[in-house]
C-alpha cells in the first residue's frame, strides 16, 4: 500500500466519522429544529402577505386573512417537505446534504458582524479567529514542549526533568479558562497591561484592524500556551525514555555521535509516531479547551459564538457551529495520521 | 500483570504523593459532610433564588482580609440568637430581643436592618434602641403594628434608611458637638459625639415589644449591621455567601467525578475485554464503533446533547460516560489479548466454562490494578469537563456547581473588576479535588506498569 492509499483510505474513514457526527446531531436536534423551520415558514408568509397593502386591503375580516395566510403556510409546508415528519428518511437526507454543503438556514437571535444572520456568514466570521488562535498556540506548545521534554528525558531525574514532570501534572489538573480568568485579573485589572476583552474596539474595514487583533490576542495566547506545553513535554519525556534504552541508541552513542545529534536527530524521530497520534487525539480536550478559553477573553471565535448562542438558544447557530468544528477537529487528526505515515512507514505497508 | 489487589494496596502505601492524594481527598469528604451539616438543602437549593439573600451584602470581601489590613473594613453582620426575656406587669406584657455586638472596625457600617416576623392579636409596640459604650443610649424607632382582632402574622423590615429612624435619632441632636441632621442614621448611630468618627466598643440593640392583653410570638428576629467583608469567602454581586456554593460544590464534584469515572471505566473494561477475548469479526466490528466515538470531538456534541436532551445532573454524568469509555476499552482488549493465550484460560475454555464466566472470573480480576489506576485518572477530566459545561452556561441550576459559580462570575465580569474572591476558590478547588486524583492515579500507575519504574 502506497502513501497515496494510506491517505485515500484515512479521508473515507473521517468523511464516515463526519457523517456519523452528523446523523447524531440531526438526530438529536430534529424535532427542534423542525419547529423552527416551521415557525420560520410561518413568519415568512405573514412577513410578505402583510406587506402586500393591496392584497390586506381585498379581505373583508381578519379572520378571512388568517384563513388565507394559514392555507398558504400549508402549501409553502408541503412544497418545503416541511409535512412529512423530521425522521423521515428523505428529511433526514436534505438535512444532511443541506449541511454538507454549509447551508444551515438563519440564526434566530444573532448577527455577524455586518448584520447578517446567514449561519454561514456568522461562523465563517469567527472561525478563522478561532484557527488563528489555536493553530498559533497549538504550534508554539509543540516546539516548547517536544523541546523541553526533549531535554528533560535526556537527563531523567535533573533539575530540570522534575521541574517539567510537577509542572505538567499540576497543569493539566486545571482548567484552562480558569487560569485565563486569573491572567485577566492580573494582567487586565492588578498591572493593566493588556485588554480585559479580547475583541479590538477598531472596525474590521481598519487598516489596522489584524494588528489590534494580535495585540488583543496576546493574553489568551499565553494561557492557552502556559497550560498547554508542560503535558507535552511529558509525553515526549516518556517516550524519549523508552526510546534512549534501545540498543541502536547505545550503538550511536558507542560510535562516539554527540548525544545532542542523538536526541534530537534519531531518538526523536523514532519517539514521534506514538507522540504525534496521541496528540492528535487529545486535539479534541485542547479544542474544547480553547474554545472554552475564548469564551472567557470575549476572542471574537467560535467560542464565543457558542456562550452567546447557548444564551439565547439559538440552534441554527449551535448546530452550524458543531458541525463546523466537528469538520475542524476532524482535519486536524487526518493532518496527525498523515504525519504518523510520514514518520512511521509500517502504518503505509499496513 | 500478575499483581494482585492487596499487593497494590502494599505497595501504595510506600508511596507518599499517593498518600497525600488520598489525605486531600478524605478532606473533601469531610467537608462534603461538613456541607451537608452546616448547611441544609434548602439553604442550598435557594441558590438561585435572589430572594433568600437579600439580607447579605453585595460583593463583600472575604472577613478574614481584615488581618492584613491596617484599617479594619466594617464586617456584615447577621446577628441571629438575641436574649430573650420576657416580663408581666399586670396587663401588659413585654417581650425584649437583646443583641451584643462588638463593633472594632475603622469604619461606619453601610446600613443596619432589623427583620422580624410576629403573631400577635391586637395592636402592640415595638420600640428599638442602642446602647452605645459610651453609655448613651438612642431611640432608633418606635412603631405599633398594624391592628388587628384576630391573630395574625406580620413579616417586615426596618431599615436605617428609614426616615423615623432618622428623626428620632435627630432628637439626639444636643448630645453632638456638631450638626447630625445631614448624616445618615448608622452615621449618627455610630459616632463619637464630639467629632464624626467611628465610636469603637460594645454597642447594644434592644428590642421591646410590648402588647396588651394577648400574648406575642416572634418567630424570626435577626439584627443586620451592613458592612463590607463577610464569611470566609466572601460575597457575589447576587448577595449570595459563596462559602455555601464552594462546600456543597465538594459534594457534586466528587459525585460527578467518581461516578463517570467508575461507570466509564467498568463499560469500557467489560467492552474491551469481551471484544479481545472473543477476537476476529466481534473485534473488528467493535473497535471499529470505539475507532468512530475516539474521534468525535467531546465538547460540541456535549453541548448538543445538553441542550436537546436536558442538564440535569444526571444527564450529564451519563453524557460525560458516552465519551469516556472509550481510551479504557482500547487498552483493556489489548490486555485482554494477551491474557487470553495465557494456559490456565485455555484449560478453562477447554473444560467448557462460558465464555461469560471466563471473562469475568479468569481475565477481568487481572486487569483490577489497572482499573483503578485508570478510574483514578479519570476522575479530574469529568470534573473539569463537567465545570466546562457549566462554565458555558449548561449546568444544572438545580445544583450549582463551582463551574457554575465560575460562570456567573464570567458574567458580572469579576476578573476585570478584581473581585478575585469569587474567581479564585472555585478554580482552586477544582484544581485541587482534580491533583488529588491525579496524585492517586500517578502512584497508582508506577505500580500498574512496571515499564515506568526505575
Amino acid at each position: 500500500m502506497g502513501f497515496k492509499q494510506y491517505i485515500a483510505t484515512r479521508i473515507v474513514t473521517m468523511f464516515g466519522v463526519l457523517m456519523a457526527t452528523l446523523l447524531v446531531t440531526v438526530a438529536l436536534v430534529g424535532s427542534n429544529m423542525d419547529n423552527i423551520l416551521k415557525q420560520s415558514v410561518g413568519f415568512e408568509i405573514r412577513q410578505q402577505v402583510t406587506d402586500n397593502k393591496a392584497l390586506v386591503a381585498s379581505f373583508k375580516t381578519p379572520e378571512e386573512l388568517d384563513s388565507f395566510i394559514a392555507t398558504q403556510i400549508n402549501q409553502r409546508t408541503k412544497s418545503l417537505g416541511l409535512d412529512l415528519p423530521w425522521y423521515a428518511p428523505q428529511r433526514i437526507g436534505i438535512t444532511m446534504y443541506k449541511i454538507l454543503i454549509l447551508d444551515f438556514g438563519h440564526a434566530t437571535f444573532l448577527t455577524s458582524d455586518n448584520g447578517s444572520s446567514n449561519v454561514k456568514d456568522i461562523i465563517m466570521e469567527k472561525l478563522p479567529r478561532t484557527i488563528l488562535l489555536f493553530t498559533t498556540s497549538t504550534i508554539i506548545i509543540s516546539f516548547l514542549g517536544i523541546f523541553l521534554g526533549a531535554l528533560s528525558g535526556a537527563k531523567v531525574n535533573s533539575k530540570l526533568d522534575r521541574l517539567t514532570s510537577t509542572f505538567a501534572i499540576v497543569s493539566s489538573s486545571f482548567p484552562v479558562w480558569w487560569i485565563g480568568m486569573l491572567m485577566i485579573f492580573a494582567f487586565a485589572f492588578t498591572y493593566q497591561i493588556f485588554p480585559a476583552r479580547a475583541t479590538p474596539t477598531i472596525p474590521a474595514s481598519d487598516p489596522g484592524y489584524f494588528g489590534a487583533l494580535l495585540f488583543h490576542m496576546t493574553l489568551p495566547l499565553i494561557t492557552l500556551v502556559l497550560i498547554g506545553f508542560g503535558s507535552w513535554a511529558y509525553l515526549v519525556r516518556n517516550f524519549l525514555i523508552g526510546i534512549l534504552q534501545e540498543d541502536f541508541i547505545m550503538a550511536k552513542k558507542a560510535i562516539g555521535i554527540p548525544e545532542r545529534k542523538i536526541i534530537f536527530k534519531h531518538a526523536l524521530k523514532n519517539a514521534a509516531p506514538p507522540i504525534v497520534t496521541i496528540i492528535a487525539l487529545s486535539l479534541s480536550g485542547s479544542l474544547g479547551g480553547a474554545v472554552i478559553t475564548e469564551a472567557v477573553f470575549d476572542w471574537p471565535g467560535m467560542g464565543r459564538l457558542y456562550f452567546e448562542a447557548i444564551g439565547v438558544l439559538d440552534l441554527p447557530v449551535i448546530i452550524g457551529a458543531t458541525y463546523v468544528l466537528t469538520a475542524f477537529f476532524l482535519a486536524s487528526v487526518f493532518v496527525a495520521d498523515i504525519l504518523y505515515g510520514y514518520f512511521d512507514p509500517r502504518v503505509r505497508t499496513g | 500483570m500478575s499483581l494482585t489487589v492487596n499487593q497494590l494496596a502494599q505497595e501504595f502505601s510506600r508511596n507518599k504523593i499517593g498518600l497525600v492524594g488520598i489525605a486531600i481527598i478524605v478532606l473533601l469528604f469531610a467537608m462534603s459532610a461538613a456541607a451537608v451539616i452546616i448547611y441544609p438543602v434548602q439553604t442550598f437549593k435557594e441558590w438561585n433564588n435572589p430572594v433568600s439573600w437579600i439580607t447579605y451584602p453585595k460583593s463583600a470581601l472575604p472577613a478574614w482580609v481584615n488581618y492584613f489590613l491596617a484599617e479594619k473594613i466594617p464586617e456584615h453582620k447577621i446577628l441571629q440568637n438575641p436574649q430573650v426575656a420576657t416580663q408581666t406587669i399586670g396587663e401588659i406584657s413585654l417581650t425584649s430581643y437583646r443583641f451584643d455586638v462588638d463593633y472594632n472596625y475603622d469604619g461606619f457600617p453601610s446600613d443596619f436592618i432589623y427583620e422580624y416576623s410576629a403573631k400577635y392579636q391586637g395592636a402592640p409596640l415595638l420600640q428599638i434602641s442602642v446602647m452605645r459604650p459610651d453609655g448613651l443610649e438612642f431611640d432608633l424607632s418606635s412603631i405599633s403594628l398594624p391592628k388587628s382582632k384576630t391573630e395574625t402574622e406580620y413579616h417586615q423590615l426596618i431599615f436605617s434608611t428609614d426616615d423615623a429612624v432618622k428623626k428620632s435619632l435627630r432628637k439626639n441632636a444636643d448630645k453632638f458637638s456638631f450638626p447630625i441632621d445631614l448624616l445618615s442614621a448608622e452615621d449618627v448611630a455610630f459616632s463619637k459625639t464630639d467629632s464624626n468618627s467611628i465610636l469603637k466598643g460594645h454597642y447594644i440593640f434592644q428590642v421591646n415589644l410590648y402588647s396588651v392583653g394577648s400574648k406575642v410570638s416572634i418567630k424570626e428576629s435577626k439584627f443586620i449591621l451592613g458592612g463590607k467583608v463577610y464569611g470566609a469567602i466572601g460575597t457575589d454581586e447576587l448577595r449570595r455567601d459563596l462559602l455555601v456554593g464552594l462546600l456543597w460544590g465538594t459534594p457534586l464534584a466528587l459525585f460527578i467525578g467518581i461516578t463517570v469515572a467508575v461507570g466509564s471505566v467498568v463499560v469500557g473494561l467489560i467492552y474491551g475485554v469481551f471484544a479481545g477475548y472473543k477476537g476476529k469479526k466481534t473485534d473488528e466490528a467493535m473497535m471499529r464503533l470505539n475507532d468512530v466515538i475516539y474521534a468525535l470531538p467531546a465538547l460540541p456534541l456535549l453541548i448538543i446533547l445538553a441542550i436537546t436532551i436536558g442538564n440535569s445532573i444526571f444527564l450529564i454524568v451519563g453524557f460525560l460516560m458516552i465519551f469516556g469509555w472509550v481510551g479504557v476499552a482500547k487498552v483493556s482488549r489489548s490486555m485482554a489479548l494477551q491474557i487470553k493465550t495465557l494456559q490456565y484460560v485455555e484449560a478453562s475454555k477447554m473444560m467448557g466454562q462460558k465464555d461469560i464466566k471466563i471473562i469475568f472470573k479468569h481475565i477481568l480480576p487481572q486487569l483490577l490494578p489497572y482499573t483503578f489506576a485508570s478510574i483514578a485518572i479519570a476522575v479530574p477530566a469529568a470534573i473539569t469537563t463537567e465545570a466546562g459545561l457549566s462554565f458555558l452556561g449548561l449546568g444544572d441550576p438545580t445544583f450549582p456547581t463551582w463551574g457554575q459559580i465560575l460562570h456567573d462570575a464570567n458574567s458580572f465580569g469579576a476578573a476585570a473588576r478584581g473581585l478575585w474572591w469569587w474567581i479564585v476558590p472555585p478554580g482552586v478547588m477544582i484544581a485541587v479535588t482534580g491533583l488529588a486524583f491525579v496524585f492517586i492515579g500517578n502512584a497508582m500507575d508506577v505500580i500498574v506498569n512496571p515499564r515506568l519504574r526505575r
